[in-house]
C-alpha cells in the first residue's frame, strides 16, 4: 500500500529550482533512501513533506488523503515525523523531557501522563539511550543527542519518519548501531524514508533507493541497481571515489 | 518515583507560600498607611514582572507591551468604576486587556526576536499616542477621574491578584502546556514539528498574561484618582518588568518576585534619600547584576547552595 506518495513537488527560491518535479512514493513497512550530491534538494524534500516550507507547485498526499498545505504541527499529528540534518533538540530541556512533551503533543496528545511517562522510558531503551534521564539534552554526545532526536521523533507516534543524515559524523561502529535501529524502527511497523551519505549503510539497509541531482529525481531503485547506474556513478558515487582516492 | 521524593518539598513550600500570604493578608491590621501604599506599588510590580514571566521567561519572545496592558486596565477603569462594583471593573479590564493582547498577538507573534521586541513596543506607545489624540480632538479634555478607593482596598485587591497570578503561573509551569513553552523558548522549530500549535499556544499565554497586568491597572488606577494616557501608558511599565526579572533570574518562579519586591523596595529608598542621582545608581546596579549575575539574585543562591552542599 501506498503510504506517502509526492506528485510533481517543486520548490523555488527566488529564481532557482531546489526541487523540480519529483514524483515519488513510498510502499508502508519500506525503507527508502535518498541520496544526491550536496545542495541536491534532499533536506528541501524533506521541509517540503513535513511542511516546513510550502510547495511551489505539486502535492503530497499521505495515506491517500492530501497533505499539500498543512503545517508541520498538522503534518505531524497526521503520523509524520521527522529528525533534523543539523540536531535541533530542547538542549536546556532534560533527556526525559524532550520524549515526554513529543508523546504528550503528538499523533498520540491526550494520552494520560503516567503512559506518556511509561512510553519514555521505553523510546528511551529502544533507541539505546542509556544516560541518566534527568541528564540536560545538551550534555549528550553527538551520537546520543542523534538517538534522541530519533526517540522524540518516534513518540509523536508516526506511521512514516523522515530521517536526515542520522549517521552523519558518527564512527564506524556508531553507525552499525544506528543502522541496525533502522532495522528495528521497522520492526515496530514504521516506515522510513532516510537521507544519508554513509554508502555502506544505505546499500545494506535500504529496500530501495532514489537519486536526486539539481533538484531532479535522476534514478531509483533498488540498491544494486543504483549502484551500478551509470549516471548515479556520474553524479555522485564517482565523484566520492574520486575523493577517496 | 521523583515526584513522591519532591512531595514533602511541595507540601512544604505550599504550607510556607500560604503562611507568608497569612501574613501579608493581615499586615495593613499593625503597620503604618505608609508602608500599606509602598507595598501596595511593590505588589503591582510583582504581578506586573510575574505575569510578563509567564509568557516571555519560557518562550524568551521579549514583550514590551506591558504598558499597553497595564494602560488598557487603567482606563477601563476609570470608564466603567462609575457603573460597576470594583470586583466587576478588574474582572472585565482584565478581559479588554487579554482580547487586546488575543489581536496583537496573532498579528505580531510570527515575528522573532528584535522585530517582535521593536512592535510590541510600538504597540505601547501608539496606545498612548492613540488616546491622547483621542481625547484631544474628539473629547476635548485629556485625562480622566476615577473613582477612589481606601490604601487598604486596594492593597487587599493586589494581594489577591499576586495570589492568583502565583497559582495560575505555578500550575501552567507544572503543566505540559508550561514545557511546550519552554520548548518554543529552546526551538520552535522543532517544537512545531513535534505537533505543538506554536501559534495558538504562543497568543493564548500571551493573553493570560495580559489579563494580569489589565487587572493589576484596573485596581491601581482607583489609587490615582487622575489618570491621562502619559499616566497610564507610561514606558517605564514596559521596561521595569523585564529589568526586575533579569534582576531576579527568569528561570523559576521565585526569580520575578525577588526581583520585582528588591527593585522596588530600592527604587522607593534610593528615591527618596537620593532624589537627583537615584536614577544613576539604579543604572549602576543593573549593570553589576547583567554582568556579574547573569541568571539573577535566585541564580546566585542556587549556586551558592550547590557550592556548599
Amino acid at each position: 500500500m501506498q503510504l506517502l506518495e509526492g506528485r510533481k513537488v517543486t520548490k523555488t527560491f527566488g529564481g532557482l529550482a531546489a526541487v523540480f518535479g519529483v514524483n515519488f512514493h513510498i510502499d508502508q513497512g519500506e525503507i527508502v533512501g535518498l541520496i544526491g550530491p550536496n545542495g541536491a534538494g534532499k533536506t528541501t524534500l524533506f521541509n517540503l513533506i513535513s511542511g516546513a516550507y510550502p510547495m511551489t507547485s505539486g502535492g503530497a498526499f499521505f495515506k491517500g488523503e492530501e497533505i499539500t498545505g498543512l503545517k508541520p504541527n498538522q503534518i505531524c499529528r497526521c503520523g509524520i515525523a521527522r529528525t533534523f540534518q543539523l540536531i535541533k533538540l530542547f538542549s536546556e530541556m532534560t533527556v526525559f523531557e524532550n520524549v515526554l512533551l513529543a508523546c504528550l503533543s503528538g499523533r498520540l496528545r491526550g494520552i494520560k501522563r503516567s503512559d506518556a511517562e511509561r512510553r519514555t522510558e521505553e523510546l528511551l531503551q529502544f533507541v539505546g539511550l542509556s544516560v541518566e534521564p534527568t541528564t540536560p539534552a545538551g550534555e549528550l554526545t553527538l551520537a546520543n543527542q542523534k538517538r534522541l532526536e530519533v526517540a522524540r521523533g518516534l513518540a509523536t507516534g508516526p506511521e512514516l519518519i523522515l530521517l536526515d543524515e542520522l549517521m552523519a559524523g558518527l564512527n564506524s561502529s556508531e553507525v552499525t548501531q544506528s543502522m541496525e535501529l533502522v532495522k528495528r524502527i521497522r520492526e515496530r511497523g514504521i516506515t522510513v524514508f532516510m537521507i544519508e551519505h554513509v554508502m555502506k549503510a544505505i546499500m545494506s539497509v535500504c529496500d530501495r533507493i532514489m537519486v536526486l541531482d539539481h533538484g531532479v529525481k535522476i534514478a531509483e531503485g533498488v540498491p544494486k541497481a543504483i549502484s551500478t547506474d551509470k549516471k548515479v556513478i556520474e553524479v555522485y558515487l564517482g565523484d566520492q571515489h574520486h575523493a577517496e582516492g | 518515583m521523583d515526584r513522591a521524593r519532591t512531595l514533602p518539598v511541595y507540601i512544604s513550600s505550599y504550607v510556607f507560600s500560604c503562611l507568608v500570604f497569612l501574613l501579608l493578608a493581615t499586615i495593613p491590621l499593625y503597620v503604618n498607611p505608609y508602608l500599606v501604599i509602598l507595598l501596595t506599588s511593590v505588589f503591582m510590580y510583582i504581578v506586573l514582572t510575574l505575569s510578563w514571566a509567564i509568557f516571555s521567561g519560557p518562550t524568551r519572545y521579549i514583550s514590551l507591551a506591558s504598558s499597553a496592558f497595564f494602560g488598557v486596565g487603567v482606563y477601563s477603569s476609570a470608564v466603567l468604576g462609575e457603573v460597576l462594583p470594583i470586583p466587576a471593573v478588574i474582572f472585565l479590564g482584565g478581559i479588554v486587556g487579554s482580547l487586546l493582547a488575543f489581536c496583537i498577538g496573532i498579528l505580531t507573534l510570527r515575528l522573532r526576536g528584535m522585530y517582535f521586541i521593536i512592535f510590541t513596543f510600538g504597540v505601547s506607545e501608539l496606545m498612548r499616542h492613540f488616546l491622547l489624540w483621542w481625547e484631544t480632538n474628539m473629547k476635548g479634555t485629556v485625562g480622566r477621574f476615577v473613582v477612589s478607593m481606601e490604601p487598604e482596598t486596594v492593597y487587599y485587591f493586589m494581594l489577591v491578584i499576586f495570589a492568583v497570578c502565583l497559582i495560575v503561573a505555578h500550575l501552567l509551569k507544572e503543566s505540559r502546556f508550561g514545557l511546550s513553552l519552554r520548548s518554543i523558548g529552546e526551538h520552535e522549530e522543532a517544537a512545531l514539528h513535534i505537533g505543538i500549535n506554536v501559534t495558538l499556544l504562543k497568543t493564548l499565554t500571551f493573553a493570560l498574561s495580559a489579563f494580569f497586568m489589565s487587572a493589576a491597572g484596573a485596581i491601581m488606577a482607583t489609587r490615582w484618582t487622575y489618570i491621562d494616557p502619559s499616566i497610564a501608558f507610561n514606558p517605564l511599565f514596559s521596561f521595569m518588568p523585564v529589568l526586575m526579572a533579569i534582576f531576579g533570574g527568569i528561570g523559576r518562579l521565585s526569580g520575578p518576585i525577588v526581583g520585582a519586591a528588591i527593585f522596588a523596595m530600592l527604587e522607593e529608598i534610593l528615591i527618596t534619600r537620593f532624589p537627583y542621582y537615584y536614577m544613576l545608581i539604579f543604572g549602576v546596579i543593573l549593570i553589576l547584576v547583567i554582568l556579574f549575575l547573569p541568571s539573577g539574585l535566585v541564580g546566585l543562591i542556587k549556586r551558592k547552595s550547590r557550592r556548599s552542599s
